[in-house]
């Protein structure tokens, strides 16, 4: 059971999901609402089943936990961990947010990086973090990603990549949109050399990282009613007047329109991701 | 040139200067348009095609606002679908195949935020410019001429040289978009407008432009001919390059931030 205790969370913060703080029961045990079959589980069975709800819902999952749940035991090395983000515009109430931010995440930036091994297939793994404001991509995000990137071809390595972001950090104006572009490029290069990128798009995966390295993968896979889109449902709706499709911008509907390969459950993802890396010859085309 | 930044913003949508068309009609000859993605749709957003520059062949593009109320409609208001952008990199990638120079022109609010762009992959369409553009190996040349919206300038703009207008804006969001997230008043875009720095003096300190164009004499043939005369000398110095696309993605690797660096 190591594996579930190291997936406890060690504060309410650092549970994700869509919901408000968990409720207590009579008998104690803290429980969570489920956003779609509206009945409480207890935390504890939402752990033994990494955090996915026995209706189907998939609850979000922070940075960390996707990362041990997914490689092999201890194999997870931590790269570029000194980058972090400043406030290089001066943008008002932006460096108080990142400090608001680090304490409720517990990390220093919104996305994680760093190699793995997964089914003994050798891999660089990133992961983003939705309680580090919204996964947004500001210079820190783009640098890390992009290193990652270059770190991997230049040791040949296949990249996994766990997506969820609002987009591009509008705090850091014009250097945010720019990491869209390098970002790509580094994705490009690692491409043309003959290796495999597979992305994982998780709930939210919008704006500027849909439209750079989340849909830049050669397998793109998504969790079960993740939102997928570019723009948001309010600015559409603004735009042109109408209400929207239930299932608009879901998984299901990318998938359905052509964007994605395969929605993969929570629980099928390891084994999926080490046959996908055993497959492409550990992520390296002959 | 306006000091306030939001006063610039207003001065690069403004429906009375030169917009894609112009610059395309002005500059260079023979221009032959070039329609379709080849997928789905020809959008009307993005002007593309052939031409000769100072008689070289070159490939134009130009996102295309409109000036009469019947031509801004029929443009989407130079908002573009999937199907502009998926023009746009055929196009580039013929360029690439025949060996001609890529120009774009960028005036966009932004790509365009509707139920068929998200249907038929308006990120995945934008992200795929990205990646691809950074390794034609054509010289490629952006001027952002009015309005630079986010992903869907962008997507034109992974080029050698970026250039900019005095008065055009380049951003990551609208003004009244960040307040109206931010501040939940878009009343507030002026101050928004001020921090985001999206003038061509803070794109060009911030290494994201190499040059800002003055809007002396806009419209007139003096102003046509010295962007003409920049961009064939630019071209020229581009094509002899050796190291053009390393240039590229370094000119892109270096951009960013982070807490270790100089502050601005």
């Amino acid at each position: 059971m190591a594996l579930l205790n190291f997936l406890k969370p060690k504060n309410n913060l650092e549970e994700g999901g869509r919901t408000s703080a968990p409720v207590h029961s009579d008998v104690g045990e803290p429980e969570k609402n489920c956003p779609n079959c509206h009945k409480d589980i207890p935390m504890s069975r939402l752990w033994a089943n990494q955090l996915v709800c026995s209706c189907g819902y998939h609850f979000r999952m922070k940075a960390r936990q996707r990362i041990s749940m997914i490689s092999d035991k201890n194999s997870f090395r931590e790269l570029f961990v000194s980058v972090r983000s400043c406030n290089p515009l001066g943008f008002p109430g932006y460096r108080e947010k990142l400090e608001t931010s680090k304490t409720a995440s517990e990390e220093e930036e919104a996305v994680v990086c760093g190699t793995a091994s997964i089914g003994k297939q050798q891999c660089c793994i990133f992961a983003m973090e939705s309680t580090f404001m919204m996964g947004s991509m500001g210079s820190a995000v783009g640098e890390k990603i992009t290193s990652l990137f270059e770190y991997a071809t230049q040791h040949r390595l296949p990249v996994i990549g766990f997506t969820v972001s609002g987009g591009a950090r509008m705090q850091e104006g014009l250097l945010s949109l720019m990491q869209m572009a390098k970002t790509s490029a580094a994705v490009k290069q690692h491409s043309d050399v003959g290796l495999l990128y597979i992305a994982v798009l998780t709930d939210p995966t919008t704006g500027g990282v849909t439209a750079s390295f989340a849909m830049e993968a050669d397998i793109i896979l998504a969790e079960p009613s993740a939102t997928v889109g570019f723009a948001g449902k309010r600015v559409i709706e603004q735009t042109t007047k109408q209400s929207l499709p239930k299932e608009f911008q879901s998984a299901e509907f990318v998938l359905e329109h052509g964007f994605i390969d395969k929605i993969a459950v929570r629980k099928d993802q390891r084994k999926l991701l080490a046959e996908l890396l055993k497959m492409h010859n550990g992520g390296e085309s002959v | 040139m306006s000091e306030m930044p939001y006063d610039r913003v207003k001065l690069a949508r403004d429906n009375k200067r030169p917009t894609g068309q112009d610059y395309i009609k002005n500059i260079f000859k023979n221009f032959i348009e070039l329609h379709g993605d080849r997928r789905y749709a020809d959008d009307k957003a993005v002007i593309a095609g052939i031409a000769r520059l100072d008689g070289l062949p070159v490939t134009v593009i130009a996102i295309e606002k409109g000036h009469s109320s019947k031509e801004r409609v029929e443009r989407n208001f130079g908002a573009p679908h999937p199907e502009g952008y998926r023009k746009a990199l055929r196009l580039m990638k013929q360029a690439e195949k025949f060996g001609r120079p890529i120009i774009c022109f960028v005036d966009t609010s932004g790509a365009y935020c509707g139920i068929g762009a998200e249907e038929r992959g308006q990120g995945q369409a934008i992200a795929e410019n990205l990646m691809e553009m950074s390794t034609l190996c054509v010289p490629v040349i952006s001027i952002l001429i009015g309005e630079g919206g986010s992903g869907g300038a962008l997507a034109l703009a992974v080029a050698d040289r970026v250039w900019m207008l005095e008065n055009a804006v380049y951003s990551v969001i609208s003004p009244e978009g960040c307040a109206s997230i931010l501040w939940k008043d878009s009343g507030k875009a002026d101050i928004a407008a001020a921090s985001l720095k999206l003038t061509a003096e803070d794109a060009k300190s911030l290494g994201v432009i190499e040059r800002i164009l003055s809007e002396n004499e806009m419209g007139q043939k003096e102003y046509y001919e010295r962007i003409r005369t920049l961009l064939g000398e630019e071209i020229q110095a581009l094509t002899k390059d050796p190291d053009l696309l390393q240039k590229r993605y370094d000119r892109f690797r270096r951009i960013g931030m982070t807490d270790t660096e100089q502050m601005l």
